[in-house]
């Protein structure tokens, strides 16, 4: 198997992760999930209003987890985003670590892929590694998980662990059936407003 | 030139507490303000793009955040821009204009020309302030909008208020 199609046979799944990451997490963990596969994954995991999941946007996952982790820091913030996605807003790592807010952790499911559109290799199918990229933007708790071994090692510093962190993910390379969360941009704003802030998120 | 002064008195009484930006020469003393507000988070971007998704996720946390930014970097978030109008997120944007009003600089014409049309076609509602003693009402109106009317506004800065920019290159000018 050539070099950029070797996340066909990654060991990880990408759904068994979601799974395992939506668990772990339980309601206190605020989620954002990126365009694309992360957010049908956590949909199968468990859509609920703890979740923001993105439909567009593309690039802004984590920034929009910067803006939410600033404003609830007593909460955990995680972001789960893929490498296409991660990659097109790739500057926000840098602000993140100059923010460095300690209740952010970053998972990137990185199946080297565009998922959506065909499974286009991205770049790091070729040379890009973005766990080298968070660290070179000063992240300092910085990972690549290749196996079930390392993520249940990881699994607890995602939710624990001084943040910001950034986990990259490799699942493998793979078409999976659409699970879809609600659409309507303004209502899951507003559930999760509402369940974080109760009535104060009324205006 | 103490405008700024107007605009920082505006954000604070509006509770704003992110103030994300990419810096503009215009918006120097007004960041140099709010990093030094102990109630203010200041936060420079690579990308004015990331701005836009950072106060999506402020107002998710119950934060108020405003960006500043220059009229080239209008263009930087457009796509994002749709973000705030599907979820209905709301938006305060000051933004420093070039290519407008005794520019220098040939290359800032086209995205100064565009910044307002293009602001427009994305849904944010636009204000334009030209004098010194308006800035007050028009931020004050720019935050309204936004939090109390949760809409996505901008208020530009007219070339105008910004001292005359020529890089010191004044004598290589054709009159």
């Amino acid at each position: 198997m050539s070099e950029p199609m070797r996340a066909n046979d990654f060991p990880l799944r990408r759904r068994e992760v979601a799974k395992q990451i939506h668990s772990a997490g339980g309601d206190e963990l605020l989620l954002v999930t990126g365009l694309g596969s992360p957010n049908w994954d956590f949909t199968v995991a468990g859509d609920k209003e703890q979740i923001f999941p993105l439909w567009g946007a593309m690039g802004g996952a984590i920034s929009i987890g910067l803006g939410l982790a600033l404003a609830q820091p007593s909460r955990r913030v995680m972001v789960a985003t893929g490498d296409a996605e991660a990659l097109m807003g790739v500057g926000s790592l840098a602000t993140v670590a100059v923010q460095s807010p300690p209740n952010m952790a970053i998972v990137i499911l990185d199946n080297e892929r565009y998922g959506e559109t065909g499974m286009q290799t991205t770049a790091t199918a070729h040379k890009t590694d973005l766990s080298a990229i968070a660290a070179g933007s000063g992240i300092i708790l910085s990972e690549t998980i290749h196996d079930q071994a390392a993520l249940d090692l990881a699994i607890p510093k995602m939710m624990e662990a001084p943040g910001p962190c950034v986990f990259v993910i490799k699942v493998r390379a793979e078409s999976l059936p659409f699970v879809l969360p609600p659409k309507d941009g303004a209502y899951l704003k507003d559930r999760f407003r509402f369940a974080l802030l109760g009535d104060a998120a009324i205006v | 030139m103490e405008w700024w002064r107007d605009i920082y008195r505006a954000l604070r009484e509006a509770n704003v507490r992110q103030v994300v930006y990419v810096p503009d020469a215009g918006h120097a003393a007004l960041i140099n303000a709010c990093m030094a507000d102990s109630d203010m988070r200041a936060v420079p971007l690579t990308t004015e793009e990331e701005g836009i998704a950072m106060l999506a996720g402020a107002w998710l946390g119950g934060e108020r955040g405003v960006i500043l930014m220059q009229s080239s970097g209008v263009g930087n978030c457009i796509n994002m821009l749709g973000l705030m109008k599907t979820c209905r997120f709301p938006l305060a944007a000051f933004i420093t204009m070039r290519g407008q009003w005794h520019e220098f600089n040939s290359w800032q014409m086209p995205m100064g020309q565009g910044t307002e049309p293009v602001l427009r076609a994305m849904g944010v509602l636009v204000e334009t302030v030209d004098s010194p003693e308006d800035v007050a009402v028009q931020s004050q109106a720019t935050l309204h909008k936004a939090f109390v009317g949760m809409q996505a506004g901008a208020l530009l800065l007219h070339q105008r208020l910004m001292p005359l920019k020529t890089f010191g290159k004044s004598k290589r000018q054709v009159p």
